[in-house]
């Protein structure tokens, strides 16, 4: 049945317009048809074909179905840029609709829908109102969808005009495919509204379940998906509809048997009776597995579901873990899903099981699994009290195997099981100190500093290990140096000898002088004054007892839970948020009155007015999440954290810009404190006051909400008084207020490290909060070619750690003493060697005015050094100098043509290998 | 909840956008264009990515057939399982039209996409997806005929997946009991997992609106009539209907009653989960002579009655990628080396029930060795066979009665034949 239409797309270029137009209007009706698919060609290759408007409606009048079909699709596509030309369609509508033939009527009806002008609308009023009450039910169902279409362009003319009167009664339709059209484009139009539109009366419940039994499959999914959320009077009548639904869970469409089981637990929360309820979670397991057969991605979506249906009624799959053991050939997010579920339905029963397939995929080769499956045997050590043994046993296996990862993973979980069962299982330490020297994530390395420290007095040789670490404690990151001060801080306490005493003293000093990390330098302040005031204090503080953990990582919220359950098969269900956390677009029927200037607004800005703004992408699943997310840093407890110490707002308010909020007013220092804020802070950078973060357009977002168990991070690097700013803004969609929120940057081509903490205030509900942090340069320098990823973590007391790439602009890092003389420029110039130039078309750059350009150039510290024009070519050239702190000299040439797209970038630079992201940088500042 | 489609797009494996059909304005070609180049640019490449992603404002859901992606997007909270399957059901319909749907074929027959989009799909709601019935009414070769009429009295009715007026010389139907058994066995040698997934695939050839009904030993059924069941009746765990099969009426008297689509189609799937004991065992024993050489033992086992006989049986040994100069010997079939599989393909013609066979194989191993410790993959022995006439689950078909008002006698045709599925025993 293969046809030839490619021979379509090869149109000759010259003149094709008017060829076109000369065929659109030839006499013979094969050569006009096969103009119309030239133009249908041209215009699904992207090309703009829109001038031949009035030539393709001209050809709409035909017998021709085939033809007729491709001027709609064109008229779909241009109307909208022709408003007032398309009014030459509506006379062939109107009478399509007429037509004696039903595909016709429908086809007319359909498009008229699709065509989104006010004057085509107006029109489309009349043929709607004949074709809600066709005699073809094919011509109904369409006319039923296109009441849907039209109330989403112009809601009011639906009311006026009885449409939604008529779209109930179709429910009654003696047609199933027409009952089920209608209830989806009933419920679309009740989503949009406040008022009470469509509601499932006694009447309609019955019509409903008889056109369940006669619809098609999709239609069977519509009113199921409807028949959700009617809410039953009582346990009698809630059986009733169960039992009517229950024969669609022997549906061959994975659809209507996901749909169907979120009837089944909606009502199932109103039956009273223990064996009903028992009788139907039976019923629903062998669906729930059998989905498992279905293709990767249905899989995919089908465990994102079960995985919440388990959370609410865990015996419906407590016999059936194996089912959930990988397969080999499982596409990498099904294995994760299916993980995350193995866990859920761990038991004493069937954990040596489970077990030996962790053991198994934590061999495999995907990273990103292994680690999850050694943090799943973690957690449920931690979940199964029983097991734990067994759990630590599996783990101190794969320690042995000596691969990397595996053995940083293991020692984070590890700790959690330590914090779990305390004096429990202290005695494979030895073991884990083997591998210290392997140890080089912050993660795990702080895991094992915490662990030396909490059981200093069991490990002889705890000062010369926790020396081992001390050498680089400058280097090392901010989570990592906390863990260290803390632990030598406990050793102290333990071992008050010659050896932890001198510790003490150094870790302090580094962490009071050598730091420019508030937080850090504050905890050591706290902790110094502690042990100099009363030691036993300082005991009870440090040493005391931490409450226990639980394995509630990735439990979710009850009444958030409720909420999903009822968006089964949704994308609610797939991301586990609630729909509002996503959907970005809905326009709510606002009373009359303000109707219109809503609509305009609505319909101009469209997505300004989304949650989520610009993002990156998000995956549907989560970063591996453990159970030391909502863990305390170890050894906090008790010891005041960050930078709040007890007396009061943080004692050197110079030290860090505050959030944008009003920052707190200085406190006067307490005295005690005074010996040792004496200390000189010129390493703080001081910085302006208090830049408050900018208003200007939104910040690009990073993590966005969903991805962020309802926690969205937006954020950018700024310069602003010759500093470099990260401008961050948390929004908290969560059910739960965050604090604590900590921020840590990973190597990068810059070294880009933040200079001070993260201030963030306690986030509400709901709310959200700007700050600027600022941020120093060659910290931690990446080895390796430049790139402009910055792999950001940020973690706050409630949530798991969350990780997130950004991009570095080099237009925040140039400085501000760039300018180069000009015969500075020159010899620099003539002194590197031509490999050293790069340059490169930006064909999406433009200079409209040379003035202005170099004015915004400027601002971001690119120097104008000198100018002229080309005279063949009326070409200009532009030579500019900008400097990447230290001393990495860009020396530029831009060759462009004024107003007219495409820029020639052209830059010397001791380090090209910068060059491209110098060009990305230029190619975003001549946008 | 409820929540439509935008749009559908047809991309290629660039993540160019080859044809799209847009339902709801709201979402662009650049837009569907500049995400899929983002996904692109990403680590995972996009067939092992999750297949629903959100960006911006936007959620995406994507599959992919051969060299096209077929993707659709929503601004709503939309039923995601029914936008994926919709999907792969465009890829059925594509692939009945063109036979093959690929970036070639698309180009090739545009215009019928277009038309085809537009009538499977209305506002972005899922509407009609049976390809039989489709090309009643849109063809391909749109000469043909100048002018349809009508559109199928199917696409509305109550039998969607049937047209009026079929007819046929012969009246006859065949039945394929086809059972494929999943099993994976851990590196321990223990079952961890088996079941069956049988499905009971038809063929008609049928004249006018058939009714027809289906008898099987169902335990349950048997025993709600009364009957004896001796040890012939079977306890099937889910079964699933295409949608001719009237659920309610199963539901209530466990009779499957259906009027049947014309020509191929599966009437039901069903599973077992009881615990299988491996028709074919296989056993490898791996001797690793530091990095020079490995050695194979193989043991292949049949766990039926004598009186059946596995056909076409595969057995796919995984060894190490960069193995070399094979050596095998075998006491039945052949065994080639296929590098490209990184595996050994033990090939055996006919393996009768009760039987034992082995197989030795030696390889070379190049004495540089990549970077110590990084994990090696570890894919698992897999074996794939047919056995014919015979079932693991005893099922039978025992009558399927078929009445049509014209009254002629049509006869059933039945076999049975049981196969490997995913068929996985790990190594140690």
């Amino acid at each position: 049945m293969s046809g030839h239409d490619s021979k379509y797309f090869t149109t000759t270029k010259k003149g094709e317009i008017h060829e076109l137009k000369e065929e659109l209007n030839s006499q013979y009706k094969d050569k006009k048809k096969d103009a119309v698919k030239k133009v249908i060609a041209a215009m699904t290759v992207g090309k703009d074909v829109s001038m031949l408007f009035t030539d393709v409606v001209n050809c709409m009048q035909t017998e021709n179905l085939e033809l007729k079909k491709l001027v709609y699709l064109y008229l779909i596509n241009y109307a909208k840029s022709h408003p007032d030309l398309a009014i030459l369609a509506v006379n062939t509508f109107v009478k399509d609709s007429q037509d004696p033939n039903p595909l016709i009527r429908a086809l007319a009806v359909r498009t008229m829908g699709c065509i989104r002008v006010d004057k085509i609308t107006e029109y489309l009023c009349d043929p709607l109102q004949r074709c809600l009450k066709d005699e073809d039910p094919y011509v109904r169902k369409t006319a039923a969808i296109c009441v849907a279409k039209l109330h989403d362009i112009n809601a009011e003319l639906v009311e006026d005009r009885g449409f939604l009167e008529a779209l109930k009664d179709m429910i009654s339709d003696s047609n199933p495919m027409v009952v089920a059209n209608a209830v989806a484009a009933l419920a679309e139009i009740q989503e949009g509204s406040s008022k009470v539109i469509f509601e499932i009366t006694n009447h309609t419940l019955f019509k409903l379940l008889a056109a369940l039994n006669e619809c098609t499959e999709w239609g069977q999914v519509f009113i199921l998906d409807a028949l959700s959320k009617y809410k039953a009077k009582d346990a009698r009548d809630a059986e009733n509809i169960v039992e009517r639904v229950t024969p669609r869970l022997q549906h061959a469409n994975c659809a209507v048997v996901l749909s169907a089981v979120k009837v089944i637990l909606q009502q199932m929360e109103l039956i009273t009776s223990v064996d009903v309820v028992r009788n139907l979670c039976k019923k629903m397991a062998p669906p729930l597995v059998t989905l498992l057969s279905a293709e990767p991605e249905i899989q995919y979506v089908a465990l994102r579901n079960i995985n919440l249906i388990v959370q609410r009624r865990p015996s419906i799959l407590a016999h059936e873990i194996k089912v959930f053991f990988c397969k080999y050939n499982d596409p990498i997010y099904v294995k994760m899903e299916k993980l995350e579920i193995m866990i859920k339905l761990a038991s004493d029963r069937n954990i040596d099981q489970v077990l030996l397939e962790f053991k198994e995929y934590a061999t495999e080769v995907d990273v990103d699994f292994v680690r999850k499956a050694v943090r799943a045997i973690g957690r449920c050590a931690i979940k199964l009290d029983r097991a734990a043994e067994r759990c630590i046993n599996v783990l101190l296996e794969l320690i042995k195997i000596k691969v990397n990862y595996v053995v940083q993973e293991a020692i984070i979980v590890i700790k959690d099981i330590f914090r779990r069962y305390p004096n429990m299982y202290e005695s494979i330490i030895a073991t884990l100190c083997e591998s210290l020297d392997t140890l080089d994530e912050p993660e795990a390395k702080a895991s094992m500093i915490w662990i030396i420290g909490e059981y200093a007095e069991r490990i002889d040789n705890a000062d010369e290990l926790l020396e081992s670490f001390l050498e680089s404690f400058p280097e090392e990151p901010a989570q990592v140096q906390l863990q260290l001060l803390t632990a030598a801080v406990k050793l102290f306490l333990k071992k008050p000898t010659e050896g932890p005493q001198q510790m003490i003293q150094v870790v302090l000093n580094n962490a009071t002088q050598e730091t420019d990390n508030p937080d850090l330098r504050d905890r050591a302040y706290v902790y110094w004054r502690l042990l100099s005031t009363d030691p036993e204090a300082a005991k009870d503080v440090v040493l005391a007892e931490k409450p226990t953990i639980s394995d509630d990582s990735n439990m979710l919220d009850q009444s958030l839970l409720d909420d999903l359950l009822a968006n089964i098969a949704t994308l609610a269900s797939v991301y586990h948020k609630p729909p509002d956390a996503f959907v970005s677009r809905t326009r709510p029927t606002q009373p009359r009155d303000d109707e219109e200037e809503f609509a305009e607004q609505d319909s101009g800005s469209g997505d300004t007015s989304a949650p989520v703004p610009d993002g990156a992408q998000v995956h549907g699943g989560y970063p591996g999440a453990g159970p030391s997310g909502p863990l305390p840093p170890p050894g906090g407890y008790g010891a005041p954290r960050g930078p709040s110490p007890p007396t009061g707002p943080p004692p050197a308010p110079a030290a860090a810009p505050a959030p944008a909020p009003a920052p707190p007013p200085p406190a006067p220092v307490p005295d005690l404190l005074g010996d040792l804020m004496g200390l000189d802070n010129a390493l703080v950078p001081a910085g302006p006051v208090t830049p408050s973060a900018p208003a200007g357009p939104p910040l690009p977002v990073l993590l966005p909400a969903p991805a962020g168990q309802g926690l969205q991070i937006s954020g950018q690097l700024m310069r602003r008084d010759g500093q470099v700013f990260y401008s961050l803004r948390f929004d908290n969609n969560t059910q739960m207020p965050l604090d604590g929120f900590m921020i840590q940057f990973n190597k990068n081509t810059f070294g880009l490290a933040s200079a001070g903490p993260l201030q963030v205030p306690i986030l509400q509900p709901g709310t959200s909060a700007n700050t600027l942090l600022p941020m120093v340069l060659f910290q931690n320098v990446a080895p390796g070619p430049p790139n402009s990823i910055l792999q950001v973590a940020v973690k706050n007391n409630q949530q798991p750690v969350w990780y997130f790439n950004d991009k570095i602009h080099l237009q925040a890092l140039f400085v501000e003493d760039g300018q180069m003389e000009r015969s500075t420029f020159l010899e620099t110039w003539k002194s590197l060697p031509d490999s050293h130039e790069v340059s490169k078309d930006l064909p999406n750059a433009i200079v409209t005015n040379s003035e202005a350009t170099l004015e915004r150039l400027l601002k971001s510290n690119l120097f104008f050094i000198a100018r002229r024009v080309l005279k063949d070519t009326n070409q200009e050239v532009l030579y500019l100098s900008g400097k990447v702190a230290p001393n990495v000299p860009f020396l530029v040439e831009l060759t462009f043509l004024v107003g007219y797209p495409s820029v020639k970038c052209a830059v010397k630079t001791p380090s090209p290998e910068m060059a491209p992201l110098f060009f990305e940088a230029m190619e975003s500042l001549l946008r | 909840m409820t929540g439509a489609a935008s749009a559908v797009f047809l991309l290629d494996m660039k993540g160019r956008v080859l044809v799209w059909r847009d339902y709801r304005g709201d979402v662009t070609a650049g837009q569907a264009e500049r995400f899929f180049s983002k996904l692109m640019d990403g680590e995972t490449d996009p067939s092992s990515h999750e297949p629903v992603v959100y960006d911006d404002g936007v959620t995406y859901l994507f599959i992919q057939y051969n060299n096209v992606y077929v993707m659709t997007a929503s601004r709503q909270n939309c039923n995601a399982a029914s936008l994926l399957l919709f999907l792969h059901r465009v890829v059925d319909v594509f692939k009945h039209y063109f036979e093959e749907l690929e970036e070639e074929s698309l180009r090739d027959n545009f215009v019928v996409v277009y038309e085809l989009l537009d009538e499977m799909m209305d506002f972005g709601y899922p509407q009609y997806t049976e390809a039989k019935i489709l090309s009643e009414f849109i063809k391909t070769d749109a000469y043909k005929i100048e002018m349809t009429t009508r559109p199928p009295m199917a696409v509305t009715n109550a039998v969607s997946w049937r047209m009026e007026g079929i007819k046929y010389k012969k009246n006859e139907v065949f039945l394929d009991v086809v059972e494929s058994v999943n099993i994976l066995v851990n590196s321990n040698s223990q079952v961890v997992r088996s079941d069956v997934v049988g499905a009971l695939k038809m063929r008609t050839y049928l004249s006018g609106m058939p009714e027809c009904k289906l008898g099987l030993n169902d335990r349950v059924l048997l025993e709600a009539q009364g009957r004896a069941t001796k040890g012939k009746a079977i306890d099937l765990d889910d079964i699933k209907f295409h949608q001719c099969v009237r659920l309610a009426r199963f539901e209530n008297d466990r009779t499957i009653s259906f009027i049947p689509p014309d020509g191929a189609f599966d009437l039901m799937t069903y599973r077992l989960s009881t615990q299988v004991r491996p028709l074919i065992w296989v056993e490898a024993q791996v001797e690793r002579h530091s990095r020079s050489r490995v050695e194979y033992m193989v043991k292949a086992r049949s766990q039926f009655k004598e009186r059946s006989t596995a056909t076409n049986v595969e057995i796919e040994l995984p060894v190490p990628s960069d193995a070399t100069t094979p050596a095998v010997r075998t006491s039945m079939g052949s065994a080639v080396y296929a590098p490209e599989r990184e595996a050994l393909l033990w090939k055996i013609k006919s393996f009768p029930g009760g039987k034992e066979y082995m197989l030795r194989a030696k390889f070379g191993l190049p004495s540089i060795a990549a970077e110590e410790n990084a994990p090696e993959k570890r894919p698992p022995i897999r074996v794939k066979f047919e056995i014919p006439y015979f079932t693991v689950s005893g099922i039978q078909v025992r009558y399927l009665k078929i009445i049509e008002k014209s009254g002629y006698q049509a006869l059933p045709w039945v076999r049975y034949i049981t196969m490997a599925g995913e068929y996985e025993l790990r190594m140690i």
